[in-house]
């Protein structure tokens, strides 16, 4: 497949793409505008999340925005039983695989270094050091293979991440024993301030054909067409054909993070050229011209972002601090010597603190 | 005197600057160094000032910036890295420990790698899991590197100038949660023989007869408030602050502990393995006969730096290394009554 794969113009408009749209041949004006849900209420989950930060809820918050296609599209596309390794920005991925916002937001609480279970989810903790995950989906997907079943891993990451050698050396592993992962890379066009240029001199998803791997690039504000690679890639691996490489072109519409202010190191006017392409309003164009989405239902689904946001907000502020002496919990599988000794000293300094006769 | 007064961030930023100035193989290289200036703006304003060439923003590879780092050296360069964050310093550990370290060894000195790191570090800030790492001992044990940490704008703007000026391999230690401290600098050369820390010393920050109180970096200015709050209850501690981690200057420490006969050793990294284990066992072979009590540590635990809600019980604050001090002493204190 070569050239940008696109399914829905900006401007909303179906485009032929004979090879792609049979991938999502199912995918009706019903699932369509499910999707479109999807989308808005992740948009809504960002813009709490970022309010909760600015309220001194959260300390910190990765924002997603321009990026929900990327995401809902390729992870409404998995199945349960697939696993995904992802970077701290794929919130929206975590939402499709039934995280609740709670969760989301326990990390960046800083009541905890991971927000769920998962094996729960089979979706691993978000990974702060950039492309360390990757590696970690090709060691699952080896162990998928073993297995013998056609479950696949699917390693998220971004276009810096392309830059360090854990994720090159994922793709060597990855095509030396054909392993069914799917490296999904969201070109968001930025690393912090560095842009993709800075990166790579070629398109990102030239890259994998040096390695062996297929390559598809995707328009990833076009959630259809990212849908349909996803669907292609998945199945690949599950009929043994080994690794596909994505690339979904993109954008990061906001800053990197809520620590971030984009306007020290880029032109308003690159936002504005790609705000015309924003990922949900061309879906919204599109919809509302085949008349599914209404004002209606368009007003049931900000109902229902609102709901969720609602939550969000309720379960952040109602997560409790930890107790001092989780400190010690689970740095080992088996007890430790000096680690005991070390929570000892600590218990007996801590109640030193207590009001006479407490313990002592 | 020419002084002026600047937070710990733009002190190194002055020194930086100084020092392209005054020798142009000096060249910073570092993700988001450039335009934005490093995600702590250390290098604000340099890419303006000298071009793209010499403030290079890299790729996103740690190991990639050590490794070509290397490469420039052997090119007549002077680098200076910097590293985002203490957490992100691993990816690039394999060029620090098998190549920078040994290469001045391994050619018999034909080859220097006069490279300086720079890694902001400590907790204390609320941060997410890898920014608030203490990797320092790491490198101490590491033969070939010397290691410094700085925790006051005068310190700052000196040693960022005598670790670039090193023929050395130096990892320059920056206490993220000092950054925004403000201090007189001393910018007068003429001035140096009286404020010139020098790149190896120890720095005695307060005399004192009791207590010996040894630290560096972020938990300077917290060993001076225990200090001051210790003095309170009339007990006088002498806070050293190390400023140099390799070489550790047990001139400076066993004088001191010659005269209290007692040391506490606070930092925020682990204890086991530690620079607290280090000093301890240094000054136990250096001045076991002047001893009262076997040496004190109070640090971080042996555990991975908590989330951001913990740090507070994880990090020594006041009470924890005045605690330490009252074991140092023989007063009453939390290890009383566990026998
Ligand atoms: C090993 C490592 N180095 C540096 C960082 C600091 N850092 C965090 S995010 C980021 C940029 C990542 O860019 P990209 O891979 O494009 O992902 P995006 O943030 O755009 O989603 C950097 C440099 C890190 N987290 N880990
Ligand atoms: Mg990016």
């Amino acid at each position: 497949m070569s050239g940008l794969v696109q399914l829905i113009s900006a401007d909303g408009q179906r485009l032929p793409a004979p090879d792609v749209e049979t991938w999502v041949a199912d995918i009706d004006d019903e699932r369509l505008l499910a999707l479109y849900e999807d989308m808005v209420v992740v948009r809504r989950i960002d813009t709490e999340a970022t309010a909760l930060q600015r309220q001194g809820e959260l300390a910190l918050w990765p924002p997603l925005l321009g990026q929900e296609a990327a995401q809902i599209g390729s992870g409404r596309a998995l199945r349960d039983d697939d696993f995904v390794f992802a970077s701290y920005r794929e919130n929206a991925v975590a939402y499709c695989r039934g995280i609740s916002v709670t969760d989301l937001v326990r990390v960046w609480r800083g009541t905890t270094q991971s927000g769920w279970n998962p094996f729960t989810y089979n979706m691993a903790t978000p990974q702060v050091i950039i492309g360390a995950q990757t590696l970690h989906a090709t060691g699952y997907a080896l162990g998928i293979q073993n297995r013998g079943t056609d479950a696949v891993a699917v390693a998220y990451f971004g276009d810096g991440a392309t830059s360090e050698g854990d994720v090159n050396e994922a793709m060597v592993f990855a095509a030396s024993y054909k392993a069914p992962v799917v490296f999904f890379c969201q070109n968001n066009q930025w690393a912090i301030s560095e842009p993709v240029r800075l990166q790579s001199r070629t398109s990102i998803v030239d890259r994998a054909l040096g390695f062996g791997i297929p390559g598809i690039q995707v328009d990833g504000n076009d959630v259809l067409a990212v849908m349909a690679v996803t669907r292609l890639a998945l199945d690949r691996a599950r009929r043994g054909e080994g690794p596909t490489f994505i690339e979904a072109v993109t954008y990061r519409m906001g800053p990197h993070t809520t620590a971030d202010d984009p306007t020290r190191y880029r032109e308003p006017a690159e936002l504005a050229e790609w705000q015309v392409k924003d990922p949900i309003t061309r879906l919204a164009t599109y919809l509302r011209a085949r008349g599914v989405l209404t004002d209606e239902s368009s007003m049931a689904v900000d109902n229902t972002a609102d709901q969720v946001a609602a939550e969000l907000r309720a379960g952040c502020l109602g997560l409790a601090d930890p107790e001092p002496l989780s400190l010690f919990e689970h740095v080992y599988a088996a007890p430790h010597s000096r680690l005991a000794e070390q929570r000892d000293r600590y218990l007996s300094y801590l109640q030193m603190f207590e009001p006479a006769g407490a313990t002592r | 005197m020419t002084t002026s007064t600047m937070t710990l961030s733009k002190a190194i930023n002055a020194g930086l600057r100084r020092s392209m100035e005054n020798d142009d193989t000096v060249i910073l290289m570092g993700e988001d160094i450039g335009k934005l200036g490093g995600v702590y703006r250390i290098t604000e304003g340099l890419q303006e000032s000298f071009g793209p060439r010499r403030v290079m923003d890299t790729p996103l590879a740690e190991s990639g910036i050590l490794g070509t780092a290397i490469g420039l050296a052997y090119a007549g360069y002077r680098p200076v890295c910097e590293i985002q964050f203490d957490g992100f310093i691993y990816p690039a550990f394999d060029q620090i420990v098998s190549q920078v370290a040994r290469m001045h060894s391994r050619t018999r000195g034909a080859v220097t790698v006069p490279l300086t790191i720079r890694v902001p570090f400590g907790g204390g800030i609320g941060s997410a899991e890898h920014h608030s790492d203490s990797p320092e001992a790491y490198f101490t044990h590491t033969s070939g590197l010397r290691v410094v940490s700085v925790s006051n704008p005068n310190d700052a703007y000196w040693v960022i100038q005598e670790a670039v000026a090193s023929n050395d391999p130096v990892l320059f230690f920056e206490p993220k949660r000092r950054y925004h401290v403000k201090g007189e600098v001393e910018l007068d050369e003429a001035e140096l023989d009286e404020v010139r820390p020098p790149m190896g010393a120890a720095h005695v920050l307060v005399e004192g007869t009791d207590v010996t109180l040894v630290t560096y970096g972020g938990l300077v200015q917290v060993a001076l408030d225990a200090a001051r709050a210790a003095s309170a209850d009339g007990i006088s501690i002498e806070v050293i602050d190390l400023r140099s981690l390799s070489p550790l200057d047990f001139e400076t420490v066993t004088r001191s502990v010659q005269k209290t006969g007692r040391i506490v050793i606070t930092h925020e990294a682990a204890e086991s393995g530690g620079l607290g284990a280090e000093v301890a066992a240094g000054i136990t072979e250096r001045a076991f006969y002047f001893l009262q009590h076997a040496p004190v540590r109070v640090t971080g635990f042996d555990i991975p730096f908590p989330p951001a809600k913990l740090e507070k019980y994880h990090l020594p604050d006041l009470d924890r290394i005045l605690d330490g001090v009252d074991r140092a002493l023989d007063r009453r204190n939390s290890l009383s009554e566990l026998g």
